[in-house]
Formats: C-alpha cells, sequence, structure tokens
C-alpha cells in the first residue's frame, strides 16, 4: 500500500509541476501581443505620458518574471487582477459565473457516465448484432453533429413546438435548487447527447479489447455465457479503460460547455470566457483560461489515480 | 476500374459518405457558377420567407439564404482543408524528425507538447485569437498550431515502430541524410495511419472553426459561412423557423460522411 500512495504523491507533484508551466505558457502568449498591453487598451492616438502612466498602474515596467510571480502569487489568492473592459476585479466576474459551469458540467456528468458505460457494455455483449450496429451509427452521428445544432433542435421541439423546458437557462442566484435543475435541463440533455455517444464507442471498443485477451478465450471454452464473461471477467479488467475514457470525455465537456453556454444564454464560464475574447479582455481571458486548465488537469490526474489504484500492474509500469 | 470494384466492396455507409463528400466537393468548386445570387448581394428584406426568387428565404440583411449556404461550402470547408493540411505538415514533419533523430531534440519537443495538450484545445484557440486578433490568416495558423500538437503525438508514436527496423538502420549507415531518412525511408511505411488521421482531424478541425463560427471567433462577416449563417439567423428558431438549423445540418451531414468513410478504412485494416 505504500508504495500506491509514493507513486500517487509522484502523479500529484507531476500535475502541480505541469500546472505551473501550463501558466507560465498562458502568461507568456499574453506577453507576445503585438505592441503591449497599454498600447493595446489606449489606441495609436495615446501620448507618451498616458502610455507611460498606464505601464506604471499596469506593471508593466516591471521585468517579466516578477509580473508573472506576482500574478501567481495573486491568483493563488483568488485575485485575478482587474478587467480591462470594465475595470472590476476578475475574480467577481467569475465568482457565481463558476459555480453555474460546474453545476451544468456535474449535472451532465451525473446523467450521462452511468448511460453511457451501460450502452457501451451492452454493445460489446452482443457485438455485430442489430442493437449494435444501431447504436453504432447513431452515434457516430452524434460525435459529428455540432453541439449548436443539436442544441437548437433541442430548443426547437421542447421549447417552441412543445413548451416544456424553457429556452433561455437563464438562472437567478436566488433560484432553488429544483428551477435550477429544471432551466438547466436543455443545455444538460445537450451536452449529455454530445459526450454520450463517444464515451459509449470508446467504452465499447475498451471492453472489446479486452475480450481478445487468451483468459476470456480460456473462459469462453469453460462454457460460460457471454454476459457472465463480460461481467465477471471482463469488466474488473476494464474499469482503468473506462475510467480513463470518462475522463477523457468529462475533460471534452469543458470546451462543449463555451458553445453550450452560447446557445442557452446560460451565465457561466464559457459565456464570459467568449465576450471576453472578443473585447480582448485578456485579463479575463487569461484567468478563464487558467481555470479551464486547472479543471483539465485535475480530472486526468483523478483518472490516473482511479486507474492505478484498481489496476496494481500499472504500479511497475515505468 | 478499380476504383469501382473498391466503391462496391464498401459498407453501405462508406458509400453514403462518398457520395455525399463528392457533392459537397462539388458546390465548393462549382459554387459561384450555379448560385442565383452572390454572396453579399442584397436581394430582398430581412428574414423573408422561402420562395421561388429565393429559395431558403433571406437571411437577417437580406441576403439570399441559397446561395449563401452553397458559397460557405467553399468558404468552410477551404479554411478547415487548409488549417488540417498546415497542422499536418507542421505536426507531421516536427514527429517524424523527433522519432528519427531521437535525443534531447525529441526529449524537449514531446514534454513542450505535452504542457500544451494540458490546455483543452477550444480554449487554447480563444486564448491565441484574443492575443492575435481574429483576422482569416490567424484563424487558421491558431487551429493548425493547436491541432498539430495531437498529430505530432501521433506521428511520432507510429513512427517510433518504424525508425527501429534494418532498413531503418541501412539506410543510417548508408550514410544518408535527414530529409532522405524521413522522405523516402519512414514517410512510405507510416502514411496509412496518416492519411486515416487527416479524416479524423479535418472532422475536427472542420466542427472546431464552425463552433468559433458560431461564437462569432471565426470566419469573419460578409463571408457566407456555415456556423455564422446559425448565429446570424438563430433568432428565427423562436418562431418555430426551420432555415437556420440548414447550415447547422451542412455541417453536421460532412462531418458524418468524412466519419463514415474513415470508419469503414479503418475497419479494412483491422
Amino acid at each position: 500500500m505504500g508504495m500506491l500512495y509514493q507513486v500517487i504523491l509522484r502523479r500529484v507533484f507531476i500535475g502541480v509541476v505541469t500546472l505551473f508551466c501550463v501558466s507560465a505558457i498562458i502568461f507568456a502568449a499574453v506577453q507576445m501581443l503585438p505592441g503591449d498591453m497599454a498600447q493595446q487598451i489606449l489606441g495609436q492616438s495615446a501620448t507618451p505620458e498616458t502610455l507611460s502612466a498606464l505601464r506604471h498602474e499596469l506593471g508593466l515596467d516591471q521585468s517579466p518574471l516578477t509580473r508573472y510571480l506576482h500574478w501567481v502569487y495573486g491568483s493563488l489568492h483568488g485575485d485575478f487582477g482587474t478587467s480591462l473592459s470594465n475595470g472590476r476585479p476578475v475574480a467577481e466576474m467569475i465568482g457565481q459565473r463558476m459555480v453555474n459551469t460546474l453545476f451544468l458540467a456535474s449535472y451532465t456528468a451525473l446523467i450521462a457516465v452511468p448511460l453511457a458505460v451501460t450502452l457501451g457494455l451492452f454493445a460489446a455483449l452482443y457485438k455485430d448484432s442489430l442493437y449494435d450496429r444501431f447504436v453504432n451509427v447513431i452515434s457516430l452521428a452524434a460525435v459529428s453533429l455540432p453541439e449548436f445544432f443539436i442544441g437548437y433542435i433541442l430548443i426547437l421541439m421542447f421549447s417552441v413546438t412543445y413548451s416544456v423546458f424553457p429556452s433561455i437557462a437563464d438562472v437567478p442566484a436566488s433560484a432553488s435548487f429544483f428551477d435550477r435543475l429544471y432551466s438547466a435541463f436543455l443545455p444538460v440533455l445537450t451536452l449529455t447527447m454530445v459526450i454520450t455517444a463517444h464515451m459509449m464507442r470508446m467504452t465499447r471498443v475498451a471492453v472489446l479489447d479486452l475480450l481478445m485477451l487468451p483468459y476470456i478465450e480460456m473462459a469462453k471454452l469453460k462454457g460460460l455465457s457471454r454476459f457472465k464473461i463480460v461481467i465477471r471477467h471482463a469488466l474488473p479488467n476494464a474499469w482503468a479503460p473506462i475510467v480513463n475514457v470518462v475522463a477523457v470525455n468529462l475533460a471534452y465537456l469543458i470546451t462543449g460547455v463555451v458553445v453550450v453556454e452560447v446557445v442557452f444564454v446560460y451565465p457561466g464560464l464559457g459565456q464570459l470566457m467568449v465576450d471576453s475574447v472578443v473585447k480582448r479582455d485578456f485579463m479575463v481571458v487569461q484567468a478563464c483560461c487558467c481555470i479551464f486548465a486547472v479543471v483539465y488537469i485535475s480530472i486526468n490526474l483523478l483518472a490516473d489515480i482511479i486507474s492505478i489504484s484498481t489496476n496494481p500492474r500499472l504500479l511497475h509500469r515505468k | 476500374m478499380n476504383i469501382l470494384t473498391v466503391f462496391k466492396q464498401m459498407s453501405w455507409t462508406a458509400r453514403l459518405g462518398i457520395i455525399l463528400i463528392a457533392l459537397y466537393a462539388f458546390m465548393a468548386v462549382f459554387g459561384p457558377y450555379i448560385t442565383p445570387y452572390s454572396e453579399t448581394q442584397i436581394v430582398g428584406g430581412e428574414y423573408d420567407p422561402w420562395s421561388a426568387q429565393t429559395w431558403l428565404g433571406t437571411d437577417n440583411l437580406g441576403r439570399d439564404m441559397f446561395s449563401r449556404l452553397i458559397f460557405g461550402a467553399r468558404n468552410t470547408i477551404g479554411i478547415a482543408l487548409l488549417s488540417t493540411f498546415l497542422a499536418f505538415v507542421i505536426g507531421g514533419v516536427l514527429g517524424l524528425v523527433a522519432a528519427t533523430v531521437g535525443g534531447w531534440f525529441e526529449a524537449v519537443l514531446s514534454r513542450i507538447v505535452d504542457m500544451l495538450m494540458s490546455v483543452p484545445q477550444l480554449i487554447g484557440a480563444l486564448l491565441l485569437l484574443t492575443i492575435f486578433g481574429t483576422s482569416l490568416l490567424n484563424l487558421v495558423f491558431v487551429i493548425a498550431l493547436v491541432d498539430s500538437t495531437r498529430i505530432y503525438r501521433l506521428a511520432k508514436s507510429v513512427a517510433m515502430n518504424v525508425v527501429v527496423t534494418d532498413y531503418m538502420e541501412a539506410a543510417r549507415v548508408r550514410g544518408e541524410g535527414l530529409v532522405w531518412l524521413v522522405m523516402f525511408e519512414l514517410l512510405p511505411n507510416v502514411k496509412a495511419p496518416l492519411i486515416a488521421e487527416f479524416g479524423l482531424r479535418f472532422c475536427f478541425v472542420f466542427l472546431t472553426i464552425s463552433s468559433l463560427s458560431f461564437l462569432g471567433l471565426g470566419l469573419q462577416p460578409p463571408m457566407a459561412d456555415w456556423g455564422s449563417m446559425v448565429r446570424e439567423n438563430a433568432s428565427l428558431i423562436s418562431f418555430g423557423d426551420l432555415t437556420p438549423l440548414i447550415p447547422a445540418a451542412a455541417i453536421g451531414v460532412l462531418a458524418i460522411a468524412v466519419n463514415f468513410v474513415v470508419d469503414w478504412f479503418l475497419a479494412q485494416r483491422r
């Protein structure tokens, strides 16, 4: 067991280092801006005096390393600087929106993960059956459809033709939990359809790959039923790949969230980020980018840890 | 004859895919000759309904939807193809060279790529577009750059199995240069998986660009483009009008068609 903790500790350490490198890359990318931030804000007609005053105010007269460290230190304390477009603290703009986005993502994950794993297992179980082929074609199609297409079709069906669910998922901060579940239902359904298709296909392949191994052949020769082979023999070994599949798709969810939030006018981080890109508000984009990267890296880290702990053989891998 | 026999052996999904792709290619190449109006010509009022003159009605500025839909094929597919191609040149060349050279070059490059890959693709593209601005040229480069990390990974891992073969060793001992090694020894032997990947990456790039355009950050007006056409006319949907969904469907159908063909291609090789 001690060995397991060591491996996990090492993974967490690598994760933290990656995070620092990514934040440095993001920070460096913003510095590559043609001209500098003060020039961008004031435009070409600015006088040298106002330029240097703003440079001083933004701390641009300090060395990049000092600014980077200052920024990291601030971010760790929840201070992401002030927005360039409206002068409000970035942390204040992000706060509630981050909660909303996490709510949307976890709501989706709770529905999509069990659904996809079950569907994928059955598709592997009844490989080449009519069900398998049907699900395969449908999911291949669903993978290819843009999120906004699915979103608008659902709006057309559930809020225009039959007014069952609202098309605008704008929840006031005071809304009760059930109101939130209700008004976020269509965005969640959209995301669920997109990632379930991905996840299901990958689960199916992961289980099918296992079914080709010799010990499964042995179980087959013993005369076990296909159901028993999959549930008792394949599944315990399939957890690690399935967890990875789930992680990949939850990470994919981050990208999907951006588009879906715009379609449903959902007050989340993705929408804020898109608005800020249009306004070229670097401080907000930089902060959002880091938050998305943190979530992405954490999900992958968690998946790594779960697969290591369900499969002791991974402990000895280099 | 050969192509016909292959076509006959395909699964029905792959055959459907090929036919659809050919149709899109036709629209993209001959677009300007078959549309009744030009890309930016204003032909009627705002949001006119479907009629004999404007088959799919007009958009938010009174431009013909049908003409813009066909022009969109050229713009959207063209930009996506260009970006994918560029991504393959950057990622593919770096990946193959890294596998051939090995050593610190490969180690450093792979670590950098790992770092870049821990930022989700769309988010990375959004960051870069904020910095460089949303011009067409920037869009192509940003998408290519962000996508090339995935291609680097694949090209390197496929090439790793080839660089250890005897014929590569023989060529090296013969004193061939890096360019020869990569172009004539390595590339012919890693072509097949890279071609299949090209199809998949094209789909991905195409969907990413459409999403960016939908968000207002991809192809810029007045260029006709499917993603931005959905965005510009989305308000019609709340009146139960299907028209804005047609460009969205055009995106989806092409992606499905390519996926069907790639799926068949991959199943062939198993």
